[in-house]
């Protein structure tokens, strides 16, 4: 069974069933471990990529249901907002283990992409989704607002 | 794993030079009992370029100006790659950027933790407190001999040069450390080397930037990312019951799924191997297995806490005695009594558990978070029937741990090598989902602690009986000889035995309860349940006393200044006394483990309802010398919210002899939304560096307690937290 997705822009043909999530199609297949495995229910946001722009749990994703849409991983990332999240993660020391902080990031960039000025119930509504069992939460909220102003 | 004494670690070193074949030249330094065995008759160092065993050193300087410090302790968030640079960075006079990390490999005749004896491993706060002296030495020894060599180069004697940033100089000339390399290795080895005054620390105090690097941008490695040529996947059915065996099994439907290779039983249940993850665990879903349960777990939670309530009624084993308690409790007119109940905990960390192992004629090779070397290396040895030599740890970064990959039955580590040793020369990823993680046991054990005290006619303390109920963590393992002690586990009363509030009537006795519950330390270990408990009622008694709880705790801590020190900051920073809104409150704690010192002021605000948010915590931290305060800071936060979620969400729980929970929806722990501000503040100190990657853990829960008992009256004895509304 092949299915062909675009990951970061590049085609990939792929042996694998229908109803594999993308997770392991992007982990064991196309070669990008980036993206983690946390949970497997749509729980913990680690296997966070974006579809379109948008953020999805790969995990929890068929492959079947993404073939023609557009793929982007922690790896593709190249928007401005990647950038400024990226930066500030460095900036503010953000990571612990870094486990999640791939998803986190994924879900950051996602949140500037549509509100430049997030407040702490936006920041707290769109990365509600995202654990950190090492509890960096309290930088992840000061550096997604230290990355929108360096945007502004 | 804190109550191994703390020994003064050996100045008494020697130190080898080398030259170098191949890859560069390189400095080694190496410490007491090193070197002989690992230098070929002529000093030559193929050894050391080989790959194999033995690079060697903790610091090597690389003819491309590198410093590479070897670092023999776990990357799993706690900041150790940071820590353990900044103190090589600091006696070599290096520059932050051309210091970098590598992972040491296993063997513990070089790489042995100093507080765990002959032993390789990360645990106990350990890293930092265990290293500094050791890497002070190997980065000065390092920088003498690249002033010597310099010196020689020059033609000018040493004390004219100096070092600074990575450059070696004196006047006009000067040199990078790459550029001396080749010849610091002809140097001799220094007999004995001056360290740094404190006072001209440079990069100790500073908070330079983490040096694990890949972790904003997916490119950090860890053992679930490993993808070797020809590896298979691994996903395995174990028991639902602790104690369970596999009686039979069927696996003709797992066989038919696509991409399963085979189908193994191993010693704790069924393992299906295939090409990939997916395929694994559909296969492993697919098989149809009967279980033996005759000597498995029956009972629930219920049931196992109505054994331990019974027995908290029997004498148990004395682990402390001062004066006279009954006596003292009799003659007592009010006795406050307290129980507490504590459920098992599993630690969740982010990358459930896995690990790669390839079994060969040659020996084994293993790709793991790995936190702890030997141990794992023994039980690898024992089950292959091979010398430990032959057993290669490649140390991964961990997606966190907290006390889980430092197994002393390397459970899951013998789990892949069992799988792996059925296809000799296939590396083959183990890989446990999150159920299997939240349900694969070694918990934090289960407790029960019953506490009667009572107060003077002054309202101080006169006398505190404290039972415990738990399983004992290191009953039946190697620690086993020198962490149980007459019958109690060091871990089970550590911050209880060890209270530091002066009681002149005080009792502490253990109960060992057992089950086949399999049970581990977990983030700041008997602190979890010790310090909830002894926060809980020292505020209950000061409160007793009509007393002010800080004012009440400074007052019976008089031998204990560095408590007192964090708790007035703690205080002080919060506004201690200050007015604060409707429904709004404040809770302290204070605790010492792993010898630092953590004071703790949460705010909550409490809800008609009986909800509640926890919004603002002060923390004070008393770790002796501040080494990188920002990698300190991010550990006080990380270690709040660790114990938060014991506190707010978290408990496994039996039904019928099985855990109930399974995953993130049911094993809850905190989110974004739950977490509050935090103010970290450090006390100067210039004490030894104590660790920080778990005392700020258990301090966290009675702080909270003891605010929501200042807003609502109810003393809250069980986690995690419910009010009644
Ligand atoms: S792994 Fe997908 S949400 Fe947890
Ligand atoms: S940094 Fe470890 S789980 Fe988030």
């Amino acid at each position: 069974m092949a299915v062909t997705l675009t990951i970061n822009g590049n085609e990939h043909t792929l042996d694998v069933a229908d109803d594999m999530p993308l997770l392991w199609a992007i982990r064991d297949h196309a070669g990008l471990t980036g993206t983690k495995f946390g949970c497997g229910l749509a729980l913990c946001g680690a296997c966070t990529v974006h579809l379109d722009g948008n953020p999805i749990r790969s995990c929890s994703t068929p492959v079947s249901a993404v073939a023609g849409g557009n793929i982007t991983t922690i790896e593709g990332l190249n928007s401005k907002a990647a950038a400024a999240v990226q930066a500030a993660w460095q900036k503010l020391d953000v990571v612990q283990c870094g486990y999640c902080q791939s998803g986190q990031i994924m879900s950051a960039t996602a949140l500037l992409a549509g509100n430049s000025d997030p407040d702490d119930a936006d920041i707290d509504a769109a990365m509600n989704g995202n654990i950190c069992r090492c509890s960096t939460y309290v930088r992840i909220r000061a550096a997604i607002k230290e990355a929108a102003r360096s945007l502004a | 794993m804190n109550d191994f004494t703390i020994r003064k670690v050996s100045r008494r070193r020697f130190l080898v030079s080398m030259g170098s074949a191949g890859a560069g030249l390189t400095l080694g330094v190496y410490l007491p009992g090193a070197a002989a065995q690992d230098q070929s008759a002529d000093g030559a160092t193929s050894l050391l370029e080989d790959g194999a065993f033995a690079p060697n050193a903790f610091v090597r300087v690389g003819v491309d100006n590198t410093v590479k410090v070897m670092i023999k302790h776990l990357e799993m968030g706690q900041g150790t790659y940071t820590g353990l640079c900044t103190v090589v960075a600091e006696e070599m006079d290096a520059s932050w950027e051309q210091v970098v990390p590598a992972p040491a490999p296993a063997d513990a005749s070089r790489y042995n933790n100093l507080l765990w004896g002959p032993s390789q491993g990360t645990g106990g706060s350990t890293a930092m407190a265990n290293s500094f002296e050791q890497l002070r030495n190997a980065g000065a020894a390092a920088r003498h001999m690249l002033v010597a060599a310099a010196a020689e180069r020059w033609g000018i004697a040493p004390d004219k040069i100096t070092v600074s940033a990575g450059k070696v100089s004196a006047g006009a000339l000067s040199a990078t450390f790459g550029e001396l390399a080749e010849a610091a290795a002809e140097q001799p080895v220094p007999e004995e080397v001056a360290l740094k005054d404190p006072a001209d620390f440079v990069f100790i105090g500073q908070s330079f930037p983490r040096k694990d690097s890949g972790k904003t941008d997916g490119t950090a490695i860890f053992t679930q990312d490993i993808n070797l040529p020809g590896m298979l996947t691994a996903v395995v059915a174990h028991p639902p019951r602790f104690g369970g065996r596999v009686a039979s099994f069927d696996d003709v439907a797992a066989r038919a799924v696509n991409g399963v290779e085979d189908v193994v039983q191993v010693a704790n249940g069924v393992a299906v191997v295939a090409r990939d993850f997916w395929s694994a665990k559909t296969g492993r879903d697919a098989l149809e297995i009967t279980w033996d349960d005759s000597a498995a777990l029956s009972g629930s939670t219920e049931s196992m806490m109505a054994e331990y309530r019974e027995m908290a009624e029997t004498d148990g084993i004395d682990a402390r005695n001062d004066g006279d308690v009954d006596a003292a409790l009799s003659s007592a007119d009010t006795v406050l009594e307290l129980d507490f109940e504590f459920p098992f905990l599993a630690h969740a960390a982010m990358e459930p558990l896995n690990c790669v192992v390839r079994v060969d004629a040659d020996g084994c090779e293993v790709w793991n978070g790995e936190q702890m070397h030997t141990g794992d290396q023994m039980a690898l040895a024992a089950l292959l029937g091979i010398d430990v030599p032959r057993v290669k740890i490649n140390m991964l970064y961990a997606g966190g741990s907290f006390g889980r990959r430092a197994n002393p039955a390397a459970d899951y580590v013998l789990e892949a090598a069992m799988i792996a040793k059925t296809r000799p020369g296939t590396p083959v990823k183990l890989v446990w989902t999150r159920e299997d993680d939240t349900r694969g046991g070694y918990y934090r054990p289960m407790h029960f602690h019953r506490v009667r005290a009572a107060l003077d006619a002054d309202g101080q303390p006169l006398a505190w009986q404290q039972s415990i109920v738990g399983q004992s963590i290191v009953a039946g393992t190697p620690f086993e000889p020198f962490m149980v002690k007459d019958g109690v586990d060091v871990t089970m009363v550590e911050g209880a035995v060890n209270q530091p509030y002066a009681v002149p009537n005080f009792n502490l006795q253990v109960h060992n309860a057992r089950s086949p519950v399999p049970v581990l330390w977990w983030r700041s270990v008997g602190s979890t349940h010790t310090a909830f408990v002894c926060e809980s009622v020292i505020d209950e008694l000061a409160l007793a006393a009509g007393a002010d709880p800080v004012e009440y705790r400074m007052g019976l801590l008089a031998d204990h200044p560095r408590h007192q020190g964090v708790l007035a900051l703690a205080a002080e920073k919060a506004g201690w006394g200050t007015p604060l809104p409707e429904g709004r409150a404040r809770g302290v704690a204070v605790h010492e483990s792993f010898n630092s010192y953590v004071a703790q002021v949460a705010e909550v605000t409490v809800g008609a309802d009986g909800s509640f948010s926890v919004d603002r915590v002060v923390c004070a931290v008393d770790c002796g010398i501040a080494v990188n305060p920002d990698v300190i800071r991010a550990q006080m936060e990380g270690g709040i919210g660790f114990g938060l979620s014991p506190a707010l969400l978290s408990e496994i729980t039996f039904a019928d002899g099985q855990v109930v929970q399974s995953n993130f929806h049911d094993y809850q722990v905190i989110r974004i939304e739950h977490m509050p501000e935090v103010e970290v503040h450090i006390v100067p100190s210039a004490e030894p560096p104590t660790g920080v990657g778990e005392p700020g853990t258990p301090v966290i829960a009675p702080a909270v307690a003891n605010a929501l008992r200042a807003a609502t009256g109810q003393r809250l004895t069980r986690m995690p937290f419910r009010l009644a509304s």
